[in-house]
């Protein structure tokens, strides 16, 4: 029983080409639906290869509300499996991260499962003889695709394939593995976890949001601009001003950097240059890059410095830091997001570096850039409760027949604070969210 | 100067500090740093390396002037409404005095509350004080704060604990 779920007019209702009404934020029978359609049918970010390195590795995380384990097979491959004990319900697997040597064993009755998820064992089985019991196991996922290490799952077994998903978008993930000197990431460096009290959707919409960074990181860029500004000419940039200043560039800055959006909801701003385009230069990383591509394809794959992509809904990635975002949305109010960063084999551990203090200046719960991120997308999860106005503007740069246009092409590239990104995302989201 | 009168010096020294947080007398508290300190909140427990592996903090004097000087914009849109926060220390013990270097490491368990509007949160933690006499003063080269839950999934904490 529900409004949205008795009423697919209704749901569709909620999307605009140009607005969406505030349900979409605020509704929790619209996120429960969400969850059921939207993030089953899309491929959602589970994890990277490289947290698995061995047989037997595992992690295990919540995706979508289900609890779910990736584990290394012995073959080398990958597989996620639910974690729960086909018998009661337990989920058999309790720690975050660890090696299951060869099988996973439930913690409450000993029933045993092989890394692939089949039964092993169930203790004086002969008690269920002339019983339904049928050789059920942790049920995998089916839908599992592991792109440059970038682990992808979706639990629908009626959605559609993950090259035709991803598209050309998968070109950032490229760029960004292509950064190692030997094309291989490995994620390292901890992960922040931080709680937004917001819908996901406006952490998703705010990173190619480029009206934004001026306004709401004035306090913090703009003293970092300001406490820089004072200090001798010769003294050697530290890395903090060279990463903070460039986000309080100005609207001919960001508009020229350029947005480009892919059918399914995905995108990226920063198509000409970013505010990641300035850094000085790590001399051996440079080096190492030339002699691992030829100078041609290493200036090529340096000079993309993509801002943020988003792989909707679940990832969004910086291939010029190596770091990537993950949304885990908790209820319609609540978001984990979780941020992480690689290490780009085959270069310098000053890389790493600069990586994780970009991480930890900005991504943190600490980070005073979050800091007025989230107090304005809090801000927004309260101000949508407002009488006389049901509907968020998405109508910056809006031009009719844009969805049609992307179809037809492909991709499709604005200018870099049009608002593109973001009805993109919606058109996929009501694409995702009809009744099946 | 004698030992005895070193060590009172130092429990007072981290007494004082976590007073002038809390009375928000952030310039004051600024000054207790060395310009080569580093304030630093790990994210992992146990975690010996603030380079290759994040942490929640890890300020230098410039990133630390940098918050400092954040909180009295009037464009800090997060600071509307102010945060406040309260430090209830656990007795500083000084863990090693290294008289040669005039370097003193102390530990310090505490609970920290940070408000803001009508949102509370609260937070086991330890703080280890690197105090140096420079200039004649006792001054902080590193505070490292180890949050007992420091990797759990955690909100914006805007203070310094």
């Amino acid at each position: 029983m529900g409004k949205y779920r008795e009423d697919p007019a209704a749901l569709e209702g909620l999307v605009e080409a140009d607005r969406v009404h505030r349900d979409v934020y605020t509704d929790p029978e619209v996120f429960q639906l969400e969850m059921e359609r939207l993030w089953s049918r899309a491929w959602i970010y589970v994890g990277h290869a490289s947290q698995v390195p061995k047989p037997g590795d595992y992690i295990t995380l919540d995706i979508a509300a289900k609890p779910v384990i990736m584990v290394r097979q012995t073959d080398g491959g990958i597989r996620l499996l639910m974690n729960r004990c086909a018998h009661k319900g337990t989920k058999v697997v309790g720690d975050a991260a660890g090696n299951a040597g060869k099988t996973f064993r439930c913690p409450y009755h000993a029933w045993t499962y092989r890394l692939d998820g089949s039964l092993a064992m169930i203790p004086l089985k002969e008690g269920y003889a002339g019983t339904r019991l049928e050789a059920t196991g942790l049920a995998p996922i089916k839908n599992t695709e592991v792109y440059r290490g970038f682990v992808f799952a979706q639990f629908s077994d009626r959605g559609m394939g993950f090259r035709e998903y991803f598209g050309d978008s998968l070109s950032s993930i490229d760029f960004l593995a292509d950064r190692s000197p030997e094309g291989e990431l490995e994620i390292t460096g901890g992960c922040l976890r931080y709680l937004h009290n917001c819908n996901w959707k406006m952490f998703v919409e705010n990173l190619n949001d480029t009206m934004h960074p001026m306004i709401a990181h004035a306090s913090s860029a703009g003293t970092a601009k300001r406490l820089w500004d004072g200090k001798p000419a010769d003294l050697p940039k530290p890395m903090a001003v060279e990463q903070f200043v460039p986000f309080v560039s100005g609207y001919q800055f960001f508009d020229e950097m350029g947005v480009r959006v892919y059918p399914h909801g995905h995108g990226f701003s920063g198509v000409h240059f970013s505010i990641h385009s300035s850094y000085s230069p790590i001399k051996d990383y440079e080096s190492a890059m030339n002699s691992a591509y030829g100078p041609e394809r290493a200036k090529q794959i340096l000079g993309t410095v993509r801002h943020n992509t988003v792989y909707y809904p679940s990832l969004t990635i910086k291939g010029a830091i190596q770091s990537i975002r993950v949304v885990r949305p908790l209820a319609v109010d609540r978001t984990l997001i979780e941020s992480w960063t690689f290490r780009l084999k085959g270069a310098p551990d000053s890389l790493l570096q600069r990586t994780v203090m970009y991480n930890r200046v900005i991504n943190s719960p600490m980070s005073v850039v979050g800091h007025d991120d989230l107090h304005c997308y809090r801000s927004i999860q309260e101000g949508l409760a407002a009488h006389g106005n049901e509907w968020v503007n998405l109508q910056r740069n809006f031009q009719p027949g844009e969805g049609e246009q992307l179809s037809k092409a492909g991709e499709l590239t604005a200018n870099g604070t049009s608002d593109i990104s973001m009805r993109n995302q919606f058109r996929a989201w009501g694409e995702f969210m009809r009744p099946e | 100067m004698s030992m005895q009168t070193c060590e009172q010096d130092l429990v007072r020294f981290v007494i004082r500090e976590a007073r002038l947080l809390d009375e928000q007398r952030f310039d004051e508290w600024y000054q207790l740093f060395t310009d080569d300190a580093y304030y630093w909140v790990p994210l992992s427990p146990g975690q010996t390396d603030p380079l290759n592996h994040t942490s929640l903090a890890y300020e230098d004097s410039f990133l630390l002037k940098l918050r400092v000087e954040r909180l009295k914009s009037p464009l800090a849109y997060s600071q509307k409404p102010a945060s406040r926060c309260h430090h209830l220390l656990q007795a500083p013990e000084v863990e090693n005095s290294d008289f040669q270097k005039n370097e003193f490491l102390l530990r310090t368990p505490f609970i920290y509350t940070e408000t803001r509007g009508d949102e509370s949160q609260r937070y086991a933690a330890t703080a280890w004080h690197t105090l140096v006499w420079r200039e004649d003063r006792l001054r902080i080269r590193l505070k490292r704060v180890d949050i007992l839950n420091c990797d759990a999934m955690l909100p914006s904490i805007q203070l310094f604990l």
